[in-house]
């Protein structure tokens, strides 16, 4: 199980020019294994920009992030490509799928670059979609499908590699209530089955929900207020 | 092991991803072959053709003997064959005599030939297939011809020139000698030309000097320059035909690249998805590779392949216009199959790699860009 | 089967047919021996030196024979194959026949 800290880090957009700007300022915080942690905060906050070093979808200006005992802020980007295959399953807002493919197609395109054996891919694909309840849609087109049934098909798609940590960048933005609290479920199924999930939102039915083990506040590329819930 | 198997998945991705635009796709295709089927078809024909010819013509004589008169060519006198003297080396000489007859009722030129050997009637012709094409006659039949002095002359058809040697005998009307001198007016004691036979190719440009030594106001013909004559004119036949076709290649190059290279805000949005979920740089580009390879590929085979097939198996018969030009006789032939390996090849580069590169390098630019940028 | 199994065995097939017709080439010659040798031996039998692909004139029937600057001659609508033909129209009372 990896636990992720983060020490000190920043991050500086366009650093140099006259439009430099600092999304993350100094941000220290540990995230524990197996349990969902929601970075709260207004648009603007620095949200997606810390989710996306800690996804090694970027490299911190300064700083440091661990994951386990693995140095990961360092890293040249062929290692963290790696490291993110294996590592990390994303969801992002407006689930991000490829339209004019069928579900399953987009379910199994983050296992490509991995090659693995087509036939195991394949029943793995089918495990997750019957779990989600989505296999009667796998050949469907992925434009077809309803609001749930694409948050769904976005978490197949995410969990496909099998992924230790799970990343959610405001996935509940396009969704109504009563869907987000569907998505809520499923994150605690998700923890359940031994998951870390990581949220991004500033929707309340994602922070105050009970699943949601642990409340990072960030606020102008700080940390505000660390809020711990029951779980 | 592991490569094949993350390129067949790549390969999955674009099939996918290229029949979400079926029309555009397929569109693309059918004139990227039509392009590929004109090229391979003019060059696999002129390229058999001048095979052919040159195969051909190492049966004709090794020098024609033309006299000229005022810079024009003109009948030569029986008494140039005793003129010339011996001339070691030389196996055979004779005369020919033949010429052109213009045929008003189907406006078409036909070459008249006295054939000794072929034991002809004062009455009788050979005729090549094409003539009796045009003009809807079989053996038995009877054809008139007008002389020179205005009278009509008409021949029994004997029998037909063999098919298959049409692509020499489509035109030809072979005649008694008699017949030739009442139709033309020619007198006795001339023929249109004199051919040599020589047995050693070497003594060729040798005798040649001497005849024009012997007889100034001749000119030799030498088989060497015949075949010069025929490697150039295919050649010249070959670059109009390329040259009409580059309007088209330019309209082709220009809706290529257009959609070779022009990314889409969809496309590239699609290209931050995969980076996103854990692609990087070289899947995208090999996954683009495909989609270059796919297209070209595919083109380049079909019409490949058809063009072989029109050439060889269809007589080249979109290229009869353009050989036949304002003619009326046009021989029917099958080429003996025949390719050239190096042309083959700079078609196939020329074809296939342009596209394949034309697709991957735009996509350098956005495959590139960092992988979160789906998420800002 | 997958996708990329009908892309690969495609282009296999054509992969393959494209070795055929080079294969091909060489059963052709093969099989027009015997055309080749007639019209080889009709060719030296009459002493042929140009093929018959060009009927419309004079210079172009027997292109090796003739004078190859003798334009503007024979059929009444040739076309040169000199510049100058395409600046001349054909002679009109022919071309409205």
């Amino acid at each position: 199980m990896n636990r992720i800290s983060l020490d000190n880090v920043t991050k500086v957009f366009n650093q140099g020019r006259p439009n430099e700007y600092a999304a993350i300022r100094g941000v220290s915080l540990t995230i524990e294994p197996n349990k969902v942690t929601c970075l709260k905060g207004p648009s603007g906050s620095g949200k997606s920009t810390l989710l996306s070093m800690i996804g090694c979808l970027s490299r911190p200006s300064s700083g440091r992030i661990h994951l386990g005992d693995q140095m990961i802020s360092g890293l040249p980007e062929r290692f963290l490509t790696d490291i993110r295959r294996h590592t990390f399953g994303f969801i992002f807002q407006q689930f991000n799928l490829i339209a004019g493919l069928s579900v399953i197609e987009n379910v199994i395109l983050p296992a490509y670059p991995l090659a693995p054996d087509h036939q195991s891919l394949m029943m793995r694909a089918h495990e997750l979609l019957a779990r989600f309840e989505l296999d009667h849609k796998a050949d469907s087109q992925v434009q077809w499908l309803s609001g749930g049934e694409a948050q769904r098909a976005a978490i197949c798609r995410a969990l496909i590699n099998n992924p230790q940590i799970l990343i959610a960048d405001e996935p509940t933005a396009n969704l109504d209530t009563k869907l987000s609290h569907a998505f809520m479920g499923q994150m605690s199924q998700l923890r359940k089955l031994g998951k870390t999930v990581l949220i991004t939102s500033h929707d309340p039915v994602v922070f105050d929900s009970p699943v949601v083990d642990s409340v990072v506040e960030l606020l102008d590329g700080s940390v505000f207020l660390g809020e711990e819930h029951a779980a | 092991m592991s490569f094949i198997r993350r390129q067949r998945y790549l390969v999955d991705y674009i099939l996918s991803s290229m029949l979400r635009r079926k029309g555009k796709n397929f569109g693309l295709m059918l004139v990227y072959s039509l392009i590929v089927f004109m090229l391979a078809s003019v060059m696999l024909f002129t390229h058999a053709l001048k095979q052919e010819m040159g195969l051909l013509l190492q049966a004709s004589p090794e020098i024609i003997l033309q006299r000229m008169v005022a810079g024009r060519h003109d009948f030569i006198p029986e008494t140039y064959l005793e003129k010339m003297g011996r001339i070691r080396g030389v196996t055979e000489r004779k005369g020919r005599l033949w010429g052109y007859l213009y045929d008003p009722s189907v406006k078409a030129n036909y070459t008249l030939m006295v054939a000794e050997d072929q034991a002809l009637d004062a009455t009788e012709v050979i005729i090549g297939s094409a003539i009796a094409r045009a003009r809807g006659i079989v053996p038995g039949d009877y054809i008139t011809f007008r002389s020179f002095d205005g009278e009509s002359y008409s021949f029994q058809i004997k029998s037909l020139l063999d098919h298959e040697t049409e692509i020499v005998s489509a035109d030809l009307v072979l005649l008694n000698r008699k017949a030739y001198r009442a139709l033309f007016g020619v007198g006795e004691g001339v023929y249109t030309d004199i051919v040599l036979s020589v047995s050693n190719a070497r003594e060729v440009p040798k005798i040649a000097e001497k005849l024009v030594q012997r007889l100034p106001d001749t000119r030799p013909i030498l088989k060497q320059e015949v075949l010069r004559t025929y490697d150039a004119i295919f050649s010249w036949r070959q670059g109009i035909l390329f040259v009409l076709l580059a309007g088209a290649i330019m309209a082709f190059v220009i809706f290529a690249w257009d959609k070779a290279s022009g990314l889409s805000a969809e496309e590239k949005r699609e290209i931050g998805i995969l980076k996103s979920i854990g692609w990087e740089t070289s899947d995208v580009l090999h996954m683009k590779f495909w989609e270059g390879a796919v297209v070209s590929l595919l083109s380049f085979f079909i019409g490949y392949l058809f063009a072989y097939l029109h050439v060889f198996y269809a007589s080249a018969s979109l290229f009869e216009p353009v050989l036949k030009g304002w003619a009326v006789l046009y021989p029917q032939f099958q080429l003996i199959p025949s390719v050239d390996g190096l042309q083959v090849a700079t078609l196939f580069f020329f074809t296939v790699f342009p596209y394949v590169v034309a697709t991957i390098i735009p996509i350098w630019q956005v495959a590139i860009t960092d992988p979160d940028a789906v998420m800002r | 089967m997958r996708k990329s199994d009908h892309f690969f065995i495609l282009l296999l097939t054509m992969a393959t047919l494209f070795l055929v017709s080079l294969v091909d080439t060489a059963r052709g010659v093969a099989e027009s021996t015997v055309r080749m040798d007639r019209t080889r031996s009709l060719i030296s039998q009459l002493g042929l030196s140009d093929p018959a692909l060009f009927t419309e004139a004079r210079y172009t029937r027997h292109l090796s024979q003739a004078d190859l600057h003798s334009a503007f001659q024979d059929h009444p609508m040739a076309m040169e194959h000199f510049p100058s033909g395409s600046l001349l129209m054909p002679p009109q009372h022919e071309a409205g026949k």
